[in-house]
């Protein structure tokens, strides 16, 4: 290892400035708040109350995989696509894809609402052609579209990162070795875009996860997945320690998951591309 | 048509957009060959190469393979390997599976695979190196990797595009040995693209010359160098005085002012020529025993000899000796009529042959370029 000199030091002081103030720092407050009472005394309570939300942790997992899945085979064809055209083209799609993530998340989700409600643009185009009005908003379905909706970018962004720098030559290669185009895909060009996949999905598994917004919108609170009960115990139960339980163990739930996926596609690669490692 | 020919482009035009890269390419291929497609940077010999093996499809003209018109033929069907310029390896794989790819996709049992993989570890004198990373591997090794995982297709064909040019130059030379090596030992046909004449004249049986696109000329490396047919063939095979002159006669030809015997006929009388004398062809003497004489202006000591350039009438020649001649000093040239090369006037006439502006580096900078 080389020793770090005054100046790389002092240039990394900013981060690390930023990462003690607002990423530990609330991370210490967290574990304080889960192993307190309302008293400040150590109580084991709050972990033991979470027994009581396990569907609602395995609710939320389970549309975090759905929505994951849903932007995974949506995103790989489009970014492979975009990869794939010309210079100008892949900027103005690049663009496009980027677009809705310049306006805010809650804007977004009520855009969807106002397309998928009962009185919504559809129903009342369904109903000028007289038919009855179909049910959208308020159901499992619509939570699925808003969070493919709203986090749909974050899984081309990094795979299509990849796919762009991803050498010609060896596709090439692949075909002079005897391998049709579905081979090649297969073969070659999936598992050279692996790392890009991975960010995606966990790009869009984390949020999808851990949202409240798009299931309260668009589920109605029907479907109370863990993001919405954390939020209720902060602004309406006022039960911070209970609140700080329940986010200790998404966080923890999480981990195991990207683990476990990680695992499962092999790690032995060095990642080459994407927006995490 | 010839019985041993592997390979026949007939009139083969590619452009993209308004560039045209192959303008009417016809050249046969026989079998067991070692040709070198040898050009600078953009002549379109990569182009060529690209047409062969099936990524570049031609706007007119035919490939023939074998006696087989296989223009349709995508490139994961043809019987031809490439081994390309920076080696596309895959990453993701290791040695084994590298060169194993192939063979894996021709549904080839394990016990095969793992005896055409070391057999061809052993071809490239890699043994061992199987469960290697490609990223833990040198240049030349890489290298070794991609002639073996080419290799072990056992192609008709094996196409070649500047396998050398990211070698350092002693590793080059000795790849070079052991490319011509195993071209022989296995019996396959192998076409070769360079930019480097030296390469193209030690490894070839065929050389084709190409520039803009067009072959200037395809013969054997003695062809190419001793005959050249214009002054570019001249200019970019070795060192080369192209000068302007006139054909008195059958064996006379006069330039810079002398009247020379050579051995060069069927000119017209009076008819301008370019005529070409190679730099190690000619020998020094004094101002008075020359057949012309001039000034010395540069010397330059290269090792095997001194490159000396001299100023006569306002050409400048090079001359490569092994004796020292000091700059401002006159002295004397003899030529002898084998020495001499009478060529017709092309479109490159005047364009290449003085060493006015000479300079090694900027040969060297348009060298590096790389044809992409």
């Amino acid at each position: 290892m080389e020793k770090k000199t005054l100046s790389a030091k002092l240039l990394a002081s900013p981060h690390i400035v930023w990462s003690v103030l607002f990423i530990i720092a609330p991370l210490i407050m967290v574990a304080y708040y889960s192993f307190t009472n309302a008293d400040g005394n150590f109580t084991l309570e709050n972990i033991k109350a979470l027994s009581d939300y396990k569907e609602v942790f395995l609710n939320s997992i389970w549309y975090g995989i759905v929505a994951t899945l849903i932007c995974l085979v949506i995103a790989y064809p489009t970014a492979y696509f975009i990869a794939r055209s010309k210079a100008r083209v892949q900027s103005t799609m690049i663009m496009l894809v980027m677009l809705p993530m310049w306006t805010s998340l809650i804007v977004r989700t009520y855009s969807i609402m106002s397309l998928i409600e009962n009185t919504g643009i559809i129903n009342s185009f369904i109903q000028k052609l007289g038919f009855e009005p179909i049910q959208m908003i308020n159901t499992s379905g619509a939570v699925i579209l808003g969070m493919v909706y709203d986090f749909l970018p974050f899984m081309i962004l990094p795979i299509y990162s990849v796919l762009t720098k991803l050498d010609n030559k060896l596709v090439e290669a692949a075909h002079d070795l005897g391998a049709d185009k579905i081979t090649v895909l297969t073969k070659v060009v999936l598992p050279l875009s692996r790392s890009g996949i991975l960010s995606g999905i966990t790009m869009v598994f984390v949020p999808s996860v851990s949202t409240f917004y798009i299931s309260q919108k668009l589920g109605g609170g029907n479907f109370a997945l863990v993001g919405e009960i954390i939020e209720g115990q902060f602004v309406t139960s006022n039960n911070f320690n209970l609140g700080a339980s329940l986010s200790l163990v998404l966080m923890v739930l999480i981990l195991i998951c990207m683990a476990v996926m990680n695992h499962f596609s092999g790690d032995e690669e060095e990642s080459s591309g994407g927006l995490m490692p | 048509m010839k019985k041993d020919i592997i390979i026949d482009l007939k009139n083969i035009d590619v452009s993209y957009g308004e560039n045209k890269i192959l303008d009417n390419i016809s050249l046969y291929i026989r079998d067991k060959e070692f040709i070198t497609l040898l050009g600078p940077s953009g002549c379109g010999k990569t182009t060529t190469l690209r047409v062969i093996a099936g990524f570049t499809q031609p706007d007119c003209g035919d490939v023939i393979f074998n006696g087989k018109k296989i223009n349709d033929l995508p490139p994961y069907k043809r019987q031809v390997n490439t081994i390309f310029q920076k080696y596309a390896l895959f990453p993701h794989l290791n040695v084994f599976e590298n060169i194993a790819f192939g063979l894996r996709l021709k549904k080839k049992s394990d016990k095969e695979i793992k005896e055409r993989v070391a057999e061809m570890l052993e071809l490239v004198n890699l043994k061992g190196f199987s469960k290697r990373n490609i990223d833990s591997l040198s240049g030349g090794q890489q290298q070794r990797v991609a002639i073996a995982r080419a290799l072990a297709n056992d192609p008709k064909v094996l196409l070649l595009d500047e396998p050398l040019a990211a070698l350092d130059l002693k590793l080059r030379k000795d790849m070079q040995v052991e490319l011509k090596n195993i071209q022989q030992k296995l019996g396959i046909t192998f076409i070769f693209v360079t930019h480097d004449q030296e390469e193209a004249l030690s490894m070839s049986d065929t050389v084709v010359v190409m520039d803009n696109g067009v072959i200037q000329q395809i013969g054997t490396p003695q062809d190419i160098y001793n005959e050249p047919k214009n002054a570019f063939v001249a200019d970019f095979i070795g060192e080369s005085n192209i000068l302007d002159g006139v054909m008195k006669e059958d064996f006379r030809a006069r330039f810079s002012g002398h009247t020379f015997q050579c051995l060069d006929k069927g000119f017209g009388t009076g008819e301008a020529v370019d005529v070409v004398i190679r730099p190690e062809d000619i020998v020094v003497t004094t101002p008075d025993k020359g057949m012309i004489s001039g000034t010395v202006t540069s010397v330059t000591f290269k090792g095997v000899h001194y490159e000396i350039i001299v100023d006569i009438r306002g050409f400048k020649w090079m001359i490569q000796s092994i004796h020292e001649q000091k700059v401002g000093d006159e002295i004397g040239l003899v030529i002898e009529p084998d020495s001499i090369h009478i060529m017709k006037k092309s479109i490159y006439s005047g364009k290449f042959g003085d060493y006015s502006s000479f300079s090694d580096e900027i040969d060297h900078l348009s060298d590096i370029e790389e044809e992409e």
